[in-house]
């Protein structure tokens, strides 16, 4: 993909290997990508293509073996951890397939969390929680432990976790892997919303192809940890969720 | 991640997995309780001896001799200090009346008085025995000496009253304690100080001889009666060299006049002088810490000094070893306590994995995580120190409770055999935060050192 403008982020011939006894396995093997600012990329894959360890790397959960990775001019494979860390504080927002809420702590607490990291004020904090809450219209459990909340509730609260440091990029890791296919509409929902009123990239990993073309403006594909194809998403693409969970996430 | 939060973050941890945690904290408690139980009875013994040893009178006492003779009698008991300094016998003062005056308004200085010992019979109901009689000073009355005593101290400075060594009382009566009350004879030699006028006018020609060559000191049987109000088991003399067996007030003691060891002496030396010297005089001082500032002074009198401070300087020495032991075997207990927390966190680490993954995708650093598990172990460190000085105290206050009721039913007075300075409270949760933190450098370490894509993919 050609474009005048410098890439949000810039991956070049980026590899991840792991090293298993005496065989090394190749997860990402040289992929190159570059994404704009204001994309919503899935990356697309079976089981095992690599999809997952690619995401981990441009999150900077993880360093290539090889490779470099600029995210605004900043390579992630050469910055020291401290440098990572703060990278992962201030320009991203995760969400994972399994929610991750820390179950001892509110919702409203764990939405605190990199607030709390970052060293944002106290005072600050809550309307910030609050915000972040309203936006995925979970204002109303916000005392609630994740337990006591459903499938969908929980990712809804991941997302705002994920929102509430204003992060540029959202990477989500099969955020719809553990849910059913209302509650999965709903949240892509959620995560276009967000993308199109927060202008922010969103990058998700997800092995279902419908939901990709559904939601997404760009499909990369990846096997066996190389990139297999990358194209803008023209299938009817973009159009409107199933009705059911429209009127969900409406109320 | 400030402080605050990171405060708050360690304490909700320690609070949602609160059965662990507790018992983790009671064992830092218990290793804490016994390291303050063991030292706070260390410190307590030590206060006990040393107050028991101020009230004995060793150690807050100087005795002052004058240079031209030693101490007691055939030079028993310890020398002076300055013997081989000891100078002219011309050019050294007397230890006289004036000298004791003189004594009496050095700073610090309580209380100055001459011993006053001598051999004298005991009559009671027909038994008579010999027996050393030593004058014990007023203070005698209020420092101790007399604990443990049946019956009572003396009435007043004044009274004819007398207290008996329990051997001696044993020796009257086959049931001491039917002595108290009883009056008794005491025959003892006074020592009669002829002047030369006296001597001038003895019309008997013998008798002038006499008194001259007796160098105007004669002796004479005289008798006293004194009642007996206390008997006691522990020798109330032993800071004038022990060994009385009857002992009275020593004002009373003095005004009797009795002969005593040196008297002799004086005949040899101060022949025809009507001031006798004293043989020694004991000086107390306010404060065992006086001691050398009152010596030095006293030296420059002009007379020999002696004091037991060397002595206490050992004692200290034995009980610092002492000390040291007993927080040693403390500091054993505290370092199992430490296990436990080493155990308790490496688990902790095991059990939130996921946690730490979390926390580091939010972009937790590696120090973050680092100071979290650390705080966690100083925060079980801090309230298992607390916990545990009070639980030291209050096995303190038992073991002193149990020993008061021993000694109770021994007919024994009560002692504090426990104390808890502060400095020791504060030391040891000091010192139960620090083996914490020491135990949980360890655990923080390996925490901070997760990789995030490992930890988020345990389940």
């Amino acid at each position: 993909m050609t474009t005048t403008t410098t890439p949000l982020i810039q991956a070049q011939n980026v590899s991840r290997h792991y090293q298993l006894g005496d065989s090394t396995i190749p997860a990402v093997n040289d992929i190159s990508l570059e994404i704009q600012s204001g994309e919503f990329v899935a990356l697309l894959g079976s089981s095992g293509s690599g999809k997952s360890t690619f995401l981990n790397l441009l999150a900077g959960l993880d360093r290539p073996t090889s490779g470099a990775i600029h995210v605004r001019g900043r390579n992630l494979a050469a910055i020291d951890p401290v440098e990572l860390a703060r990278y992962r504080r201030d320009t991203v927002g995760m969400v994972f397939q399994s929610f991750n809420l820390l179950p001892r702590m509110t919702l409203a607490e764990n939405v605190e969390l990199p607030l709390r990291l970052a060293e944002v004020d106290r005072a600050e904090r809550g309307a910030r929680v609050q915000s972040a809450l309203e936006h995925v219209r979970l204002a109303a459990r916000s005392r609630h432990r994740p337990p006591e909340l459903s499938g969908g509730e929980q990712q809804r609260g991941a997302i705002a976790r994920a929102l509430v440091n204003r992060p540029t990029i959202l990477f989500a890791d099969e955020p719809t892997g553990n849910l059913d296919s209302v509650n999965g509409e709903q949240i892509l929902l959620l995560l276009r919303e967000i993308q199109s009123s927060l202008g922010m990239t969103i990058i998700m990993v997800t092995h279902e192809r419908p939901l990709a073309e559904q939601f997404a403006s760009r499909i990369v594909t990846l096997g066996d940890g190389k990139l297999k194809s990358d194209a803008p998403n023209t299938a009817a693409a973009l159009q409107s969720a199933s009705p059911a969970a429209n009127s969900e996430v409406r109320q | 991640m400030k402080t605050r939060d990171l405060t708050e973050l360690a304490f909700r941890n320690l609070r949602e997995a609160i059965l662990r945690n507790s018992l983790t904290t009671l064992g830092v408690a218990v290793g804490v309780a016994s390291l303050v139980a063991m030292l706070s009875l260390g410190v307590g013994l030590q206060t006990l001896a040393s107050q028991k040893l101020n009230k004995s009178g060793l150690f807050d006492a100087v005795f002052v001799s004058s240079k031209q003779g030693g101490r007691f009698m055939g030079g028993d008991g310890p020398r002076p200090t300055t013997k081989k300094n000891a100078p002219n016998p011309e050019d050294s003062r007397v230890l006289d009346e004036a000298a004791r005056q003189e004594l009496q308004k050095l700073p610090n200085v309580v209380e100055v008085y001459p011993q006053v010992r001598f051999l004298a019979e005991v009559r009671l109901d027909g038994k008579s025995t010999n027996s050393n009689v030593v004058g014990l000073p007023d203070s005698d009355r209020s420092n101790g000496t007399f604990d443990g005593i049946k019956g009572k101290a003396f009435s007043s400075p004044t009274a004819d009253e007398a207290i008996l060594k329990s051997e001696l009382a044993k020796e009257l009566s086959p049931d001491p304690a039917t002595l108290i009350g009883k009056e008794f004879v005491l025959r003892y030699a006074r020592r009669h100080d002829t002047s030369s006028a006296e001597v001038a006018n003895e019309k008997d020609i013998d008798q002038q001889m006499d008194d001259m060559l007796s160098g105007g000191v004669t002796f004479i049987s005289q008798d006293k009666k004194l009642r007996i109000v206390g008997i006691i088991d522990t020798d109330p003399s032993a800071s004038f060299g022990g060994g009385g067996r009857v002992f009275m007030p020593l004002s009373v003691a003095e005004a009797l006049e009795p002969a005593q060891p040196n008297d002799l002496r004086e005949v040899v030396r101060t022949q025809g002088s009507k001031k006798p010297g004293y043989m020694e005089l004991t000086v107390r001082v306010k404060n065992p810490k006086n001691i050398l500032q009152v010596e030095e002074a006293i030296k420059k009198m002009g007379f020999n000094t002696f004091s037991l401070l060397d002595a206490t300087r050992n004692l200290r020495l034995i009980f610092t070893v002492f000390d040291l032991f007993l927080g040693l075997f403390g500091s054993l207990a505290l370092t199992v306590a430490s296990l436990g927390i080493i155990n308790t966190l490496v688990m902790a680490i095991l059990e939130r994995r996921r946690e730490i993954g979390v926390l580091k995708a939010l972009g937790a650093s590696d120090r973050d995580v680092r100071s979290l598990f650390f705080a966690e172990a100083g925060a079980m460190g801090l309230v298992g120190g607390i916990c545990g000085v009070v639980i030291g105290w209050l096995i303190g206050e038992a073991l002193t409770w149990g020993t008061t009721f021993y000694l109770k039913t021994q007919d024994l007075p009560g002692v504090k055999i426990s104390s808890v300075p502060w400095w020791l409270a504060v030391g040891a949760i000091a010192f139960a935060v620090i083996v914490s933190l020491v135990a949980g450098l360890y655990p923080a370490a390996r925490a901070a050192k997760l990789n995030p894509v490992e930890a988020l993919r345990y389940e």
